[in-house]
């Protein structure tokens, strides 16, 4: 296999790559004085709730360091639960709780923590480990999702999410982040999580990807990944929208889970939205983005728009044919 | 419109810096690179006298509007004697005084000088000449002589030109051969010749010098003549009558004064010498910078006192590893810790060296996670842990220092510059990392970080670099708007041809 892809090679695929992404997308659709809306979880949260937007319950916020001590009652209401900063990125400093054990606390990877352990970590999140520039952070304690049996073969411990980038409202690619061993449980890419792409139209999976390499079948379970109906597909795709028209960003990423009982949920939203679900899903974002932008007129019903999206992807596959 | 606006920007700066270099290495001829050497003068005037035991006063006029060349450095060498210059409208004169002088006293002028295209005009307006009543048999000769040349001139240059073309002529008529009977020497010539041009009124005069081409001693001031032709003043040879200042006639002084006058004492005597030697053209750029006219030189950095030029040297570095920060991240995609990191590492780099100092880097950065990683069992708060990582660098470096010092390793012990608050939140950073995302992308990062701190000091160590900043300040322009063009670069970075390479080969 060669090491390098021409850049001509690149653009005929309609890769997307950092820097274009940044100057023509991030800061041309992403007006910065929205950043706080989705930098800050707690405000994400706030508008999800206030606009009907399903997302994981919160539980409680921890502000200062003396409420550090207050931890206790929490975790006594709640068996699983899920401690993270509100300003975290990439899936930093966020502690999944699955249940008690005496006076331990169980960690999806099995391990067993004192409560100490867990305000330790509380207060780090506080004096800011977690958030970007080291500025003073609050924790949010929520809601752990008890994911749908339909990933029970596909993830080794963690949450399955749900990656959807939604570019000026119409939903452009989306992925399923499966933590791995490797990942530490974690539904991060770059932390070894397999990315399996999506087909827009019909909500079944395509190939997968882990650390660059594609794969067909979980690197921990074994079970294929190709060709997974996902549930709800229709629903996801209108929440994704839904909660990029609340933010109002031009270029979102949007994080979602899928609860056994609950089903799709909002957990997070992204104003910089990785690359790598172009490596995930096997086409380059810029051809559906070039696409939308030439649009003078967007529909603005959300089931227009769903429409829309799902031509744009037949048009994706139809190429991929004639190729 | 953003692209183009950007674009605009960028390459005004870019042309901007271009251009002001280019105007200084052609007009002021500052030179490109550090090692190019150039012809320099020391050009000597020994004057001396006895003195009659009362007070002496000697003046000495001395270079004041040289054109062609630029003064360098002068010195005045007068052991005993009070100095004062004078400076009158075309001349400038040293003025020794001395109480008592009895006996033989030797004074020395030295000046040094070297060839600049920097050209002063002398800006005196002088009025008219009176025409004058020459005897006979001159009179009708000089009035043959300019009715003929009057023929063929149309202005005052031509006038110069064809009068001096025509009194120099090999085969001279008897007018000519008149007067040049009555000139004995090339001083009496050109006094003859500005004679004649009194009687059309055009102004003259001499200004004398020296011919400086090689070492010699025993030089004698010459004469040129001047003319002026209404707006500044134009020079002549008079025996050759070419046009303009030769190339190594140094201008010692202007009009007809002698070069040396004395009050208190007898036998007066000037000698010119002249040595030729070689310096180093940035050298001579230095020293010629306070003398230079230009803005540009005004405002030269090399017009500073040297130990602030040092810390601006090192300072005018700052942009440039910062623009090579710019290209390996935007360009190339390395990914780095921080992101002007590397760039004060580098600088650190400096003190150290870069095998010592790489070798510091990795060695202060390893114990500190390890004992980063301890402390993380302690379960610190972020700031005192932040402060501690702080300690343990300062601690780790002070061993370092005692230790090699013990080995007589000197490198290590000239590390005030390593940034250690630097150290502490590169470990900080690069713990978290490795806890987060793992033991492979730290050192990734690590290494990239390292690898970016040692470019950067190639570059910020670069003799030839570091002479075109400092030399060339508004280079800085020219960083400036390459920064701009690659602030809207959108292409590919090199690492993403690696990263996105599979999608090539993939079907749906």
């Amino acid at each position: 296999m060669r090491l390098f892809a021409k850049p001509s090679e690149l653009r005929a695929q309609g890769v997307l790559g950092m820097n274009k992404r940044n100057a023509d997308y991030i800061m041309r659709y992403n007006p910065r004085r929205l950043y706080p809306l989705v930098d800050n979880k707690l405000k994400t949260k706030q508008i999800a709730l206030d606009s009907g937007i399903a997302v994981p319950e919160l539980y409680g916020v921890v502000e200062t360091e003396h409420q550090v001590q207050q931890i206790e009652s929490i975790l006594a209401d709640h068996r699983a639960l899920v401690v993270k900063p509100a300003h975290g990125s990439g899936g930093n400093g966020i502690l999944i709780i699955n249940g008690r054990m005496g006076n331990f606390y169980r960690k999806t990877n099995g391990s067993l923590l004192p409560l100490s352990a867990i305000q330790h970590h509380t207060s780090n999140i506080l004096s800011g480990m977690y958030s970007l520039g080291g500025v003073p952070d609050k924790a949010i304690i929520e809601y752990r999702v008890d994911f749908d049996p339909m990933f029970e073969h596909i993830s080794y411990q963690g949450v399955p999410d749900i990656r959807i980038i939604v570019f000026r409202g119409i939903p452009t690619a989306a992925m399923i982040r499966l933590p791995t061993r490797d990942s530490d449980g974690k539904a991060n890419l770059h932390q070894g999580a397999v990315g399996l792409g999506i087909n827009m139209t019909t909500g079944t999976t395509t190939h997968a990807v882990h650390h660059n390499n594609i794969v067909t079948a979980h690197p921990d379970t074994g079970h294929p990944t190709t060709g997974i109906v996902i549930a709800h597909w229709d629903n996801i795709l209108r929440l994704a929208t839904h909660c990029a028209d609340r933010v109002g960003l031009g270029y979102l990423g949007v994080d979602i889970v899928i609860d056994r009982t609950l089903g799709p949920l909002m957990l997070e939203l992204n104003a910089r939205p990785g690359l790598n679900i172009q490596l995930a899903s096997g086409h380059g974002l810029l051809k559906n983005l070039l696409k939308i932008e030439s649009q003078q007129d967007l529909p603005t019903d959300i089931d227009a728009r769903l429409a829309f999206a799902k031509v744009l992807q037949q048009s994706v596959d139809s190429n991929q044919v004639v190729n | 419109m953003n692209n183009f606006t950007v674009k605009g920007w960028a390459l005004a700066l870019i042309l901007l810096g271009l251009l002001i270099t280019a105007y200084k290495v052609y007009e002021l001829g500052l030179p490109l690179t550090p090692k190019q050497s150039t012809d320099v003068w020391t050009v000597q005037a020994q004057v001396a006298f006895e003195g009659t035991g009362g007070p002496a006063k000697l003046s000495l006029y001395v270079p004041d509007n040289t054109p062609g060349f630029m003064l360098l450095d002068e010195d005045f060498i007068s052991s005993r004697f009070g100095l004062t210059i004078a400076k009158t409208q075309e001349n400038r004169r040293a003025d020794w005084a001395i109480r008592r002088a009895r006996g033989d006293q030797t004074l020395y002028y030295r000046i040094a000088v070297a060839r600049s295209n920097l050209s002063h005009d002398w800006d005196s307006i002088p009025d008219y000449p009176e025409a004058p009543v020459y005897p006979e048999p001159y009179a009708s000769a000089i009035q043959a002589i300019i009715e003929d040349v009057r023929e063929e001139s149309a202005d005052v240059m031509s006038y110069t030109q064809e009068l001096l073309k025509q009194l120099n002529a090999s085969t001279p008529d008897e007018n000519i051969e008149l007067i040049r009977d009555k000139a004995t020497s090339v001083d009496q010539w050109t006094l003859e010749i500005i004679n004649i041009l009194k009687g059309v009124r055009i102004p003259a005069r001499r200004i004398w010098g020296l011919d400086i081409s090689d070492s010699a001693n025993n030089l004698h001031l010459r004469p040129l003549l001047q003319v002026h032709n209404g707006d500044k003043w134009l020079s002549f040879d008079p025996e050759s009558g070419s046009e303009g200042i030769p190339a190594n006639f140094l201008v010692w002084k202007v009009g007809d004064r002698n070069v040396t006058k004395l009050e208190g004492g007898n036998d007066v005597s000037v000698r010119f010498s002249v040595t030729r030697t070689y310096a180093e053209l940035i050298d001579v750029a230095r020293q010629g910078a306070a003398s230079r006219d230009s803005i540009f030189s005004n405002f030269s950095l090399l017009a500073l006192p040297v130990q602030n030029q040092n810390v601006y040297q090192l300072l005018l570095m700052l942009p440039l590893g910062a623009l090579l920060v710019v290209f390996l991240r935007t360009l190339v995609g390395l990914k780095t810790f921080g992101t002007f990191m590397p760039i004060l590492i580098a600088m650190a780099f400096r003190e150290t060296q870069l095998f010592w100092g790489v070798i510091m880097f990795s060695m202060i950065v390893s114990i500190g996670l390890m004992i980063r990683f301890y402390l993380e069992k302690l379960m610190l708060l972020l700031i005192p842990r932040l402060a501690s990582v702080l300690i343990i660098v300062v601690i780790l470096m002070l061993l370092i220092s005692l230790i090699t010092n013990q080995l007589g390793i000197e490198r290590l012990l000239s590390i005030s510059l390593f940034p250690m608050v630097i150290l502490a939140m590169t470990i900080e950073r690069m713990s978290i990392i490795w806890e987060e995302n793992g033991a492979y992308e730290a050192i990734l990062q690590g290494a990239g970080s390292l690898l970016v701190a040692c470019i950067g000091y190639v570059v910020m160590t670069n003799e030839n670099l570091m002479y075109l900043m400092f030399v060339f300040p508004e280079l800085l322009l020219v960083v400036l708007g390459l920064c701009l063009w690659m602030g809207r670069y959108t292409g590919y970075r090199l690492a993403e041809l690696v990263r996105f390479r599979d999608m090539l080969n993939r079907g749906p």
